[in-house]
């Protein structure tokens, strides 16, 4: 079955970041400019946090908006990126409204959630996890 | 960008409004990064005999190798000529500015000159832009001017925004700067340098990747401190309850300061404890940057507005074991309330929250014993337990209406040098005390720190591990032991890695560490530059005029009993000198 990543209570959250580095992590690598998810405060520390993940959306405007073809529905929820068709004209960033799509400033193209969870198991305090998308009828 | 290269070093020059970046990759090699990096830059920009709050002072500052790539790798540090002591300024921040820092690529920042009018920085990955902040300067709180600048630059969770508050404006030699609302480069007057230069802010963010020499090995060596900084017991006071978590262990062993030490142990403790603020006040918990430990406890404050009845605010106001101590224990404040207000007034000033309770207490007595009187305060009465007034006090000693709070602004080695009271107060090579009455090599610590702060060397936890088993070490040992520590911490500051790892970061496993990068260095070889490291602050001390003979031992510290009984003088001139030995040798 499918997953999606999900966040679970977003005032559990205590800014950490922890889940943006393992992201940068699957390629290896140490940093933040490749992750696919991303943590802000509300508006200084002491009012919580946002935490901007790929919502997995069945009809994905990130999907509609992409010119060159490079973004492909997913199987149940989301979509997937190829690089090679992309042409990184930043549409997929403009369309998707809860700002899920960041940019990897290393090779210059969005960087778009998998759902593969990696990030999940590096929260400490349970604010995302990996869950099994329902099957939809339609 | 390589993860085991660092080399850029932004300057920029607020006289001249230029700045430019230079490539010194031998800089790091040599001195790793963080404290060991900052004190050669101090070394080369800062001109001897400089005037710590003249344009000539230079403000740097740094990160290492393992901000922003392993796990509480988090810190950055400060390093500056010291308005308070007259030599060595050097203050470690958390927040999110180490990994803003190296994110924007920058292994140092030196800032240098003096503005003509008040301005911020506005810093990202390869731009600098020079901003007007004469709207921000003389701003009430200081977190006001965090919101603004929030609102007003970009880079929102990537980026790091330190500011000083009226204290740095006036140039009180206390004054901290914040970041992130609730972390601090706090110790020994930042403030005031920025505010000299009429700089009021720094903003800085960055995006970057880091690669690696041995890919695989990083991945598995994260997981393994991962892991066990998450899960390990090491770390689980730091995780629950915070700092806080010792007030009532060090009242229980009559080593928690009160009343300007008078006492060692403090009355309001149970109600000033992290067990007791947890369970009614604790409102949330937040992080530094690449931090899973999660320290930073805020409590959530209800405030009634006096002349609007329907009408309440919430403060949210961070508390640690630091500033209950300071300001609370010190000045006998026997309320959450009462502490949490008088913390959230010292915070909005700008002022360092220990050095401003020692400060205050000190006048306390003071006044009780009649050295000052009514007129000095301007009609204000110092007494324990009165929140409002050490307000009230706090609000003046910023202002300095006159020359009584312009004495208490320069820090209570200068008061007292002023007013009398020398015996009571509390300052150790000019830098006001911490909360620790553990036994000697606590004191002796802070005689000898670099930085005369307990976290040069913990001498406080060799005192409470010796307290235990019920020995107390002679001070020559004592003082060995204290220099063992410290050279170890300026390898960790150099990383930059949060004190609080330490148990983690040990010689052996930063070693490991460095073969991600594919660097070869041995745990003797770090413990050797750890060495080297704190030899160099000392000779930029002794060249600034420190000398250990000119050290004053306040009596006060050897009239109130320690686990070990009451210390002795000559004993702690004998790790004085014992230290020394270490330091020239």
């Amino acid at each position: 079955m499918v997953k999606k990543l999900s966040v679970i209570d977003v005032d559990l959250c205590v800014g950490c970041q922890s889940c943006m580095f393992a992201c940068n992590r699957r390629f290896a690598e140490a940093g933040v400019a490749r992750s696919a998810i991303h943590v802000q405060s509300v508006g200084g520390v002491e009012h919580g946090f946002i935490v901007k993940v790929c919502r997995a959306c069945q009809d994905p405007p990130c999907f509609k908006v992409c010119p060159s073809g490079a973004i492909s529905k997913r199987k149940d929820g989301g979509v997937l990126l190829d690089y090679t068709k992309c042409i990184a004209c930043g549409n997929c960033v403009k369309g998707c409204i809860v700002g899920a799509v960041q940019w990897d400033t290393t090779i210059d193209k969005p960087v778009i959630c998998v759902h593969c969870g990696y990030c999940a198991s590096y929260c400490p305090y349970g604010v995302i996890r990996l869950e099994e998308i329902e099957e939809v009828e339609t | 960008m390589d993860a085991g290269m660092l080399s850029k070093i932004l300057y920029i020059d607020l006289s001249r409004r230029r700045h430019w970046a230079k490539e010194r990759p031998e800089l790091f090699e040599e001195s790793l990064g963080g404290a060991g990096v900052g004190i050669r830059l101090l070394g080369e920009e800062c001109p001897t005999g400089a005037d710590p709050l003249g344009p000539e002072n230079p403000i740097i500052f740094t990160v290492g190798y393992f901000d922003g790539v392993f796990p509480l790798g988090s810190k950055a540090i400060a390093m500056f000529k010291s308005p308070l002591t007259g030599n060595l300024g050097e203050s470690h921040g958390g927040g999110r500015f180490g990994v803003a820092q190296r994110m924007a690529g920058y292994g140092a920042i030196v800032i240098k000159g003096r503005s003509e009018g008040p301005v911020y920085l506005a810093i990202t990955n390869g731009d600098v832009k020079i901003r007007d902040a004469s709207t921000l300067w003389g701003m009430t709180g200081s977190s006001t001017v965090g919101r603004i600048i929030r609102e007003n630059e970009g880079g929102a969770g990537l980026r790091s925004i330190m500011r000083i508050g009226k204290a740095g404006e006036r140039l009180v030699s206390y004054a901290c700067v914040i970041t992130e609302t609730y972390r601090h480069f706090g110790r020994l007057g930042l403030g005031a340098v920025f505010g000299s230069k009429r700089l009021k802010a720094i903003m800085i963010s960055g995006r970057d990747s880091l690669t690696f020499k041995s890919p695989k090995l990083y991945r598995e060596l994260y997981d393994e401190l991962f892991k066990t900084l998450t899960k390990s017991p090491l770390m689980k006071k730091y995780h629950e309850l915070g700092t806080p978590m010792n007030v009532l262990p060090l009242n229980a062993t009559k080593t928690l300061p009160s009343k300007n030490l008078q006492l060692a142990q403090f009355g309001g403790a149970e109600v000033l404890s992290g067990e007791a603020i947890l369970e009614r006040y604790l409102g949330r918990r937040t992080a530094c940057a690449h931090c899973p430990v999660s320290c930073i406890h805020i409590a959530a404050l209800r405030v009634p507005y006096e002349s609007e009845p329907y009408f309440y605010k919430t403060k949210m106001i961070s508390y640690d074991y630091e500033p209950i101590y300071a300001l609370g224990s010190m000045l006998d404040i026997r309320s959450v309330e009462g502490y949490l207000k008088l913390m959230d007034t010292v915070e909005e000033l700008g002022l360092d929250a220990m050095s401003t309770g020692v400060v205050l207490s000190w006048a306390t007595e003071a006044m009780e014993r009649g050295l000052i009187g009514l007129a000095e305060t301007a009609g204000l009465s110092l007494r324990w337990g009165d929140y409002k007034a050490y307000m009230e006090a706090a609000e003046r000693i910023v202002s300095q209406r006159n020359e009584f709070y312009k004495a208490l602004a320069r820090g209570v080695e200068y008061a007292s040098s002023k007013y009398g009271g020398r015996d009571f107060a509390l300052a150790f090579g000019g830098n006001e005390m911490p909360g620790y009455h553990t036994g000697l090599a606590s004191h002796l610590g802070h005689l000898v720190g670099a930085r005369h702060s307990h976290l040069d060397n913990a001498g406080y936890s060799i005192d409470q591990k010796t307290n235990a088993e019920g020995r107390r070490p002679a001070p020559a040992e004592a003082a060995r032991l204290i220099f063992e520590e410290e050279a170890w911490r300026q390898v960790l500051s150099s990383l930059v890695v949060c004190f609080f790892a330490r148990g983690v970061y040990t010689p052996e496993m930063v070693s490991r560490c460095f073969a991600a990068f594919g660097k070869s260095l041995a745990p003797e070889n770090l413990r050797r530059k750890g060495e080297e490291i704190l030899k160099e602050k000392h000779a930029f001390k002794f060249r600034e005029g420190f000398s250990f003979d000119r050290l004053r031992i306040p009596k006060r510290i050897t009239e109130i009993p320690t686990p070990q009984g009451m210390l002795k003088e000559e004993e702690l001139w004998e790790g004085v000198r014992a230290f020394e030995r270490l330091i020239r040798g």
